[in-house]
């Protein structure tokens, strides 16, 4: 992504979400029921809806097409990664504001609740991927090891849900959670709550972004780390014959992402 | 690949025949287990019969993480997984012995389990069929799954730290379902049991069509 259009997109995420919380904390009134509370509704689905649907559906379909070998490209690898990783935080800012909003209307801070709890496994789910991704490897290695992993835990998802919904219903009976928050959301509240999707989303898209070029540059550096590193052990070992040298220090050191200080050849990262 | 498949679970199998590490280390966490949760929970016998299905089915969660760890574990000598790779079996083949083997060893595992929760905790089985088609399905899900997730984790060195934490998250609809339905078989009706079946079901057949697709993709990672 150019710079130009990453920078306008961070520049209309700031101003909408800045629109959003001046909507959403002074021009809309509160809520018949839920009072000021309702205000917590402006970010709550907008930050649902980014963690849940656009996220993990975005790194899934991403795994897929680096997996399948036609479209097989490191673009994709590091998209689903950066994906996951602004999806984790939104997940878990999706539980934390469900919270706040529980705790003075239900009166406790967790309920197991179908869509709870579903949310829930989702964020542990998808750690495990995080936690993966952190295992030190060859980038195509990891690359596929982690398509692989998005995608067994993206089918597990719909049974999850089911699951979860299942047992909700059957165990416990009847929550007190129901689904619309108000019966009918009109006026100005509908507009901020269109407005919240708007800004979140480009939030959302702008962190993704960012993180991606964060991934890039990564890499980037990973590939300078190791041309220093191979040129200081030529320089090294100007004294010894120049053949042998070249021939001992390469595949060494091809193994290293992170290579040790020149003179020592460190532990062989093993995958 | 089905020729395959019975080569690798036989000699799975056979390794586990030899070596005994299932039956002296799993099976007897597995009992452990279920000593732990009773001092969980107190002694009074209504708590625990109550809390028998959860509890046998977390037991066997528990025992399955530790049944994949051996089942990759014996191909963790020197060079075997690259051996198992080169012989030319079919990755699908090798998928489906490997969790054969795993399905068999469950199996076993949930039969003496049975009998300490009949005995420990006091539980009654009243509609067996849906206990023992709950069980077969359930097996079905937890070593394909497991195995699917021991391939991704091997040959790691936080394999151990790691492979609980990918796992258990997937397999908890296993848990979910499996407890349901045993409760529903424990009690006097079975009503309400049935459709758990169909959770069961569908986790075995989706991590069955998953792993036999993408064990050749996840090999090549290992």
């Amino acid at each position: 992504m150019k710079p130009v259009v990453l920078r306008s997109i961070g520049v209309a995420a700031i101003v909408t979400t800045a629109a959003t919380i001046w909507l959403g904390l002074w021009v809309t009134p509160p809520d018949k029921v839920q009072g000021d509370l309702v205000r917590l509704v402006y970010i709550h689905p907008p930050i649902a809806w980014c963690a849940l649907y656009l996220a993990f559906g975005l790194a899934a379909l991403s795994s897929l097409l680096y997996l399948w070998r036609r479209t097989r490209s490191m673009f994709w690898d590091r998209l689903a990664a950066s994906a996951v990783e602004v999806g984790v935080v939104f997940n878990a800012l999706t539980l934390v504001t469900g919270s706040i909003w529980g705790r003075p209307t239900w009166g406790v801070w967790w309920t197991w609740d179908a869509r709870l709890t579903s949310t829930a496994l989702l964020l542990v789910l998808f750690l495990g991927y995080m936690a993966l991704r952190r295992v030190p490897a060859e980038p195509e290695v990891r690359a596929k090891r982690c398509a692989v992993a998005a995608l067994f835990a993206f089918v597990d998802v719909p049974i999850v849900h089911f699951s979860v919904v299942w047992w909700q219903t059957l165990h416990q009976g009847a929550t007190v959670l129901n689904a619309n928050l108000s019966p009918t959301i009109h006026g100005s509240m509908a507009w901020t709550l269109l407005l919240g999707f708007v800004a979140i989303t480009l939030a959302f898209i702008w962190m993704v972004a960012v993180r991606y070029r964060i991934e890039v540059l990564r890499d980037e550096i990973g590939e300078e780390e190791l041309e220093v590193s191979l040129a200081e052990r030529r320089a090294e070992s100007g004294t010894v014959e120049a053949g042998f040298a070249s021939a001992e220090a390469t595949p060494t050191m091809a193994l290293q992402p992170r290579p040790e200080p020149a003179g020592h050849p460190g532990p062989t990262v093993v995958s | 690949m089905w020729r395959d498949a019975l080569l690798v679970a036989g000699k799975d199998l056979r390794i586990e025949a030899r070596s005994r590490v299932g039956l002296w280390q799993v099976v007897p966490f597995a009992l452990l287990a279920l000593v732990l949760f009773a001092f969980a929970l107190g002694p009074g016998p209504v708590a625990l019969r109550a809390a028998a299905p959860g509890l046998f089915w977390l037991a066997v969660l528990f025992s399955t993480v530790l049944a994949i760890q051996r089942s990759f574990a014996i191909e963790g000598g020197e060079g075997t997984r690259d051996g198992l790779r080169l012989s030319g079996l079919d990755p699908a083949g090798i998928f489906l012995g490997k969790a054969a083997a795993v399905a068999l060893q469950l199996l076993v595992l949930q039969l003496v389990l049975f009998a300490g929760v009949v005995l420990l905790f006091g539980a009654r089985l009243h509609t067996p069929w849906l206990a023992i088609t709950a069980s077969v399905l359930a097996t079905i899900g937890l070593s394909a799954a497991g195995v699917a997730y021991g391939a991704l984790s091997a040959g790691l060195r936080v394999r151990e730290t790691l492979l609980p934490l990918l796992v258990l998250p997937v397999l908890a609809p296993v848990l979910l379902a499996g407890s349901r339905a045993w409760a529903a078989a424990l009690a006097t009706s079975p009503a309400g049991g049935g459709q758990w079946l169909k959770i069961l079901g569908a986790f075995a057949a989706v991590y069955v069509v998953v792993g036999v697709v993408l064990y050749g993709p996840l090999q090549e990672a290992a």
